[in-house]
Parts: C-alpha cells; structure tokens; sequence
C-alpha cells in the first residue's frame, strides 16, 4: 500500500493520520496502544507483523515530554507506519508490547535504559545497555552531557579535568 | 646476565682480572637485575584490543615493526600467561568491570600500558558512555598518547617500560 493510500485507508480508526514524506504516522493514546498494534497487526490488508524499532524523543519543557515511536513494518505488502505516543513527565508510562512482539522485550529495555519510561507487564524490565547500577537515565535532555562520573562499583570519579592532577 | 660460577674461576678484583672474565664471556651483576633483565626481554602482552589502537597495536606486532624483536610477539590469548596489558582503545563504563578481572587474573608481576588519548583520559569521548581514563580502575605504567599512537609510538612506550622494569630490578 503506498503511504498516501494507507493513511486514507487508516483515517477511519485513527483520527489525523500524517503522512510526510511518504512516511505515515498516527497517533495514539498510551492506554489504547496495545488494542491499535493489536487492531493493525490483525487487519487482512494491513498485517503490521513486524516491530523494526521502538524509540523515544525528550522534549523537555512541554506536554507531553516524551515521544514514544514504534516502527511497524508489514511483511507481507512491504508498508511501514509509525505510531507515538505521548508520554507526561511524572510517571511516564506505557503498557509493553512484548506479548505481542518479541522483538519489544529488548527494545523497550532500552528505551527504559537510556530514558527511563516504564513499560508495564514487560517481563525483564532491566537495563540493557548501561552498568546494572548506573544512576540517571542518559539520553534524558537534563543530563549532563559531558564531563560524566565513571560510576565504577558504587564508586564515582570525576572527568580528568576536574580530578586535580 | 646472571653469574655462571666455574671451578678455578673467581671474580676480577681488578681491572685486569675484570678484562680477563670478559674475554672468556664472563659478567657479574645482581640476582635483581638478571631477574628484571629476563622479565624484560620476554613481556607477554595480553590480547585486549578494543578499538581503532587495536589495528595499530597489530600493526606493531606484525612483519613490518616486528615486535619479536623485543622478545613480545605472542600476544596471549589467556590473561594468565600474560605479564602486559596493553589497553588498545576506548573503555566504556559497562567493559570497566571486565577490565578489571583481566587485569586481575593476570599473574604478578604484571604492567599496563594505556594506548591512545581514549585510554588515557576518554580523548574526544567526553560523555556518559565511556570510562574517562583508564587509570580510574587499574594502575598504569605507562601513557602512550596519540589517536591513535602510531606503531612506533607504541614501541617506544614499550621500550621506556622496558627501562623502567630493568631499574625497578625488584624480586617479589
């Protein structure tokens, strides 16, 4: 299906579909993703069967902070689609997906990582990327972003230039 | 060179006795300096490459700088037969942990060499992902700077280790 038609095809479920440069994105509420990733994976001409990626964006400042993006990707008739989700700054969280996709189990760990959503229901919601016992969430937007403790073992020692050497 | 006591020989007192032994291939020292002397001409590095350093630190160990000259042309596989490790590349936060049971399982006496700025002190990679400077979790002998240090770079740093393990001339 080509963008143009799957965003017409998508308008009756849901509201506004954007299509911009050939890429179709569609917006959903986090309380209603499971049942849309269920409702376009299940349609007979749409068959989103596979979840390429899940990421996230921190817009510091407005509502809602962060962005979720899940990319979808049909399979069977090559279409993509992006579906966000809007997430508040206190208790940002979001239902998991991995019942549905196995692909997510691993990707929501590291969005949870490097953000610090929570997705409720996931099996193993541990850190996958940083040191089991890192403090803060890196790719948040009031992180610093240079001159990081190296946070060793419980330990924390400053950047060179600020160790007095 | 460690003393080779023969029956009938004893060592020169003077200076033409010394010029003697000479002649027949005899030399006197330490038993610290012979030991050192011996750690010094076979230093087993470890095989740790972990980034762009890496190339170079093969590089050195290859055909064209040939580092069997030096008696360090096996890099162990096994830290526990090496005496060297060479920290070729960036460490992040999650390989420090690794690092440091490398190290650790590397039998005594043993030395480090941080090889390139990223080692050194995190280089260019001033963020949340890397380990600003290896020294923050093992001690280091030696700092080769460079990004990367060329092979020759590398073997000079080697070679001042050199020095150093033949004045330390320690017994442990």
């Amino acid at each position: 299906m080509l963008p143009a038609e799957l965003a017409e095809r998508l308008r009756s479920r849901f509201p506004e579909p954007l299509e911009a440069r050939g890429e179709v994105t569609v917006f959903v509420a986090p309380e209603e993703l499971q049942q849309a990733l269920e409702h376009l994976r299940g349609e007979e001409d749409l068959a989103f069967d596979t979840l390429s990626d899940v990421t996230a964006t921190d817009w510091p400042g407005s509502d809602p902070r962060f962005w979720l993006a899940y990319q979808l990707r049909s399979m069977r008739y090559g279409h993509r689609l992006r579906v966000k989700v809007g997430l508040p700054d206190s208790d940002p969280r979001v239902p998991s997906v991995t019942p549905m996709y196995a692909t997510a189990n691993w990707l929501e760990r590291e969005v949870f990582d490097f953000f610090g959503l929570i997705f409720d229901g996931h099996p193993d919601l541990r850190r996958i990327e940083m040191p089991d016992g890192w403090v803060g969430h890196p790719l948040r937007k009031d992180e610093p972003l240079a001159g990081v403790n190296t946070q060793y073992k419980g330990a924390f020692i400053p950047p060179p230039d600020q160790r007095g050497l | 060179m460690p003393v080779q006591r023969i029956e009938g020989v004893h060592t020169g007192q003077t200076e033409g006795e010394a010029e003697e032994e000479a002649r027949r291939g005899l030399m006197t020292t330490t038993l610290g300096r012979a030991v050192a002397w011996a750690r010094k001409n076979s230093m087993w590095p470890a095989t740790f490459g972990l980034a762009c350093c890496a190339i170079e630190m093969m590089a050195a160990g290859a055909a064209d700088y040939d580092l069997s000259r030096w008696g360090m042309e096996i890099f162990r596989a096994s830290p526990r037969q090496a005496d060297l490790m060479i920290v070729a590349g960036r460490v992040s936060q999650k390989m420090g942990p690794v690092l440091r049971q490398i190290y650790d399982q590397m039998p005594e006496p043993k030395w480090v060499i941080s090889m390139g700025v990223c080692a050194s002190t995190g280089g260019m990679f001033n963020n949340y992902g890397l380990i600003q400077g290896v020294d923050t979790i093992v001690p280091v002998d030696i700092y080769v700077p460079g990004c990367p240090p060329r092979p020759e770079m590398l073997m000079y740093g080697i070679l001042r280790l050199h020095h150093k393990v033949q004045q330390e001339a320690r017994l442990k």
